[in-house]
């Protein structure tokens, strides 16, 4: 255990494209790294993907372990999950993150039983005790009223899955220069179990990660009924539609349009927050938005601390108002509102 | 075919309060349910056997009073309920709950071969989705997360299709038994529960193990013992300080959020 140094991030990449997540982790990381005095490495994995371990260098690493083989063209557990740990036995790094992302999340959950280490799921926040190399990885539990910070002492490498959206990426810098080390995979597609046939992107779904502006609905709204005045909020402003997890559980809007740690993060423009109060995990879904606005009869609701503006009244009477004086507004300057 | 499905009794996380002065669950405050992933896991099994035929078990492991989830899935469609209930066992986390799991699983299908085990995304307690990839990395078959239909089953061919979710969109997959899946809430609708499997469930006594009816097990492994992670603290996060209020009547507080909001032309265009 004494042996292992270094953090290391996973990159996430599907159809060569590098995963926004996978970014995230490289700027946390080279923080995590630099208190540690220690290299900050991407793992990549994939088929003829080595030509992105310049952009891992450019987003924070100082060195990329890249692992390239026909096996590895699309994601499965079994190819990946070996390159993995492939590297972690030969390199044994101290400290290793992914994206919290469909495959990020399995690929971790099966390299964690491989290598018998702990694994956190789901961080939204990390640090490190530097004297004891100790990661910190936080996160709401218990349906997210409260966070509890992780630990893994006896064990490495410490692993964590981070949310996506709640960390920041460092700036794209091309001057930064790094070491690309490559390691072959022994694997032959013979001995895969799994197939993937086809990959249906749905591209029609406009995705409540890409809204620019989100309208968001609570259990304040009462009934299912109320919650159409949130979807004409949204149309009149040509934004995305957004429940808490309560609205989801009670099948007013379906789990798609789930906002929090169990469901999307998202980070629009303007954020509409009506008849929420904010529980820690709605909060860790939302609050990095550009502009909060929240509605809501407590003037104690959470949902204020994180919010720009607020208005403290029953969504039932505030939601009609903003949909009429909307209207008027766009309809005074002639003409739909658009994101610039 | 012999599915076996892993389910959990977790607290009520929509209404579970917190002690503020100890930062622990008050348990008391919270019933206890089954998770409902695994809900709808042991209804994606029913499906199952309703079309390829074949038997559920499920699999549990908690506290003595985990029987009721056991129950509570015999009404949905399981046959047959297993319990592994131990003080060896408590305070696991991922990696010592599919050990665990794993050694049960292991006993099931000596007496009985599983062809498919199919878990929740996750449990909403602890919102991890680790247990059920971990089992089948200890089992060695497949996993397969994230599955929104179950497509195709073929018991002669013993190919197994399914639609697995992606960022996206979904990828088909196609793999072979035995095989292991975690499914999202949308793979079905719980449907109301017939009245025989009712009760059924009302009168059944569940398989009840503890860590010496299981075979070869490494007891450094289980439990608190057997796990990597530990909770270091809890802690409400700095109340943050917030943003501006709007004041008057609700027609004012509007159009000064309006207002606002069209002043700044960074945000928007009006064309």
């Amino acid at each position: 255990m004494q042996d292992n140094r270094g953090v290391w991030v996973y990159v996430e990449q599907n159809e060569g494209v590098i995963e926004g997540v996978s970014l995230e982790l490289l700027g946390a990381g080279r923080k995590l790294a630099d208190k540690l005095g220690v290299p900050l490495s991407g793992i990549l994995l994939g088929e003829n993907v080595k030509n992105l371990a310049d952009e891992i260098i450019y987003y924070g690493a100082d060195q990329v372990y890249v692992v390239e083989s026909p096996v590895l063209r699309q994601y499965r557990t079994e190819s990946y999950m070996k390159g993995v740990i492939l590297l972690a036995e030969k390199y044994k790094p101290e400290i290793f993150l992914y994206g919290a992302t469909p495959n990020g999340k399995d690929v971790a959950s099966a390299v964690a039983t491989d290598l018998s280490t702990g694994l956190t799921a789901d961080t939204t926040m990390l640090d490190v005790e530097v004297e004891k190399r100790l990661l910190e990885a936080s996160r709401p539990a218990f349906g997210g009223n409260i966070m509890a910070t992780i630990l893994c002492k006896k064990h490495r490498p410490q692993m964590a899955t981070v949310r996506p959206k709640v960390m920041k990426a460092l700036e794209r810098d091309t001057s930064r220069t790094g070491r690309v080390i490559e390691e072959a995979l022994e694997i032959r597609e013979e001995d895969m179990r799994t197939k993937v046939l086809e990959i249906v992107k749905d591209v029609t779904k406009k995705s409540l990660t890409d809204a620019h502006i989100i309208v968001c609905g609570g259990k304040g709204l009462g009934d299912e009924r109320n919650f159409a005045l949130i979807h004409e909020l949204a149309d009149v402003l040509g934004a995305g539609v957004g429940g808490t997890r309560d609205v989801v559980e009670a099948g007013w809007i379906s789990h798609d349009h789930q906002i929090g740690q169990t469901g999307e993060t998202v980070t629009p423009k303007i954020y509409f927050a009506v008849g929420i109060s904010g529980a820690i995990q709605h909060l860790v879904g939302m609050k990095n938005s550009e502009i909060i606005i929240a509605i809501n009869k407590d003037p104690n609701a959470p949902i204020f601390g994180v919010s720009t503006y607020g208005i403290v009244g029953d969504a039932l009477e505030i939601l009609p108002i903003l949909i009429k004086q909307f209207k008027h507004a766009f309809r005074e300057k002639g003409g739909e509102m658009t994101y610039a | 075919m012999h599915i076996v499905v892993c389910v959990k009794q977790v607290p009520d996380t929509k209404i579970i309060k917190i002690n503020p002065k100890t930062n622990t669950l008050d348990r008391r405050s919270a019933p206890a349910i089954l998770n409902p992933y695994d809900a709808h896991a042991v209804q994606a099994a029913a499906g199952i056997k309703e079309a390829a035929g074949g038997e559920i078990s499920v699999l549990s492991m908690g506290p003595p009073q985990a029987v009721e989830i056991i129950k509570k899935s015999v009404e949905i469609g399981a046959d047959r309920g297993y319990l592994i209930t131990d003080r060896a066992f408590a305070g696991a986390d991922t990696l010592a709950t599919s050990y665990a799991l794993s050694k049960a699983l292991d006993r099931i299908s000596k007496e009985h071969p599983i062809d498919l085990i199919i878990c929740g995304k996750h449990a909403i307690d602890g919102d991890t989705g680790q247990v059920g990839p971990g089992i089948a990395r200890r089992l060695d078959i497949p996993p397969i997360t994230n599955v929104i239909e179950v497509t195709d089953i073929n018991k002669e061919t013993r190919k197994v299709k399914v639609k697995r979710k992606i960022i996206n969109g979904y990828e088909l997959i196609e793999t072979e038994m035995p095989c292991l899946l975690t499914v999202e809430k949308e793979i079905n609708e719980i449907a109301y529960s017939p009245m025989p499997n009712m009760i059924k469930a009302a009168r059944y006594n569940p398989v009840i193990w503890a860590v010496s009816d299981l075979e070869d097990v490494d007891k450094t492994q289980l439990g608190l013992k057997g796990s990597p992670t530990i909770v270091g603290k809890m802690f409400t996060p700095p109340k943050p300080e917030g943003g501006h209020m709007f004041e008057g009547a609700a027609e004012d507080q509007v159009k000064q959020v309006i207002d606002v909001l069209l002043q700044n032309k960074e945000l928007f265009s009006v064309n």
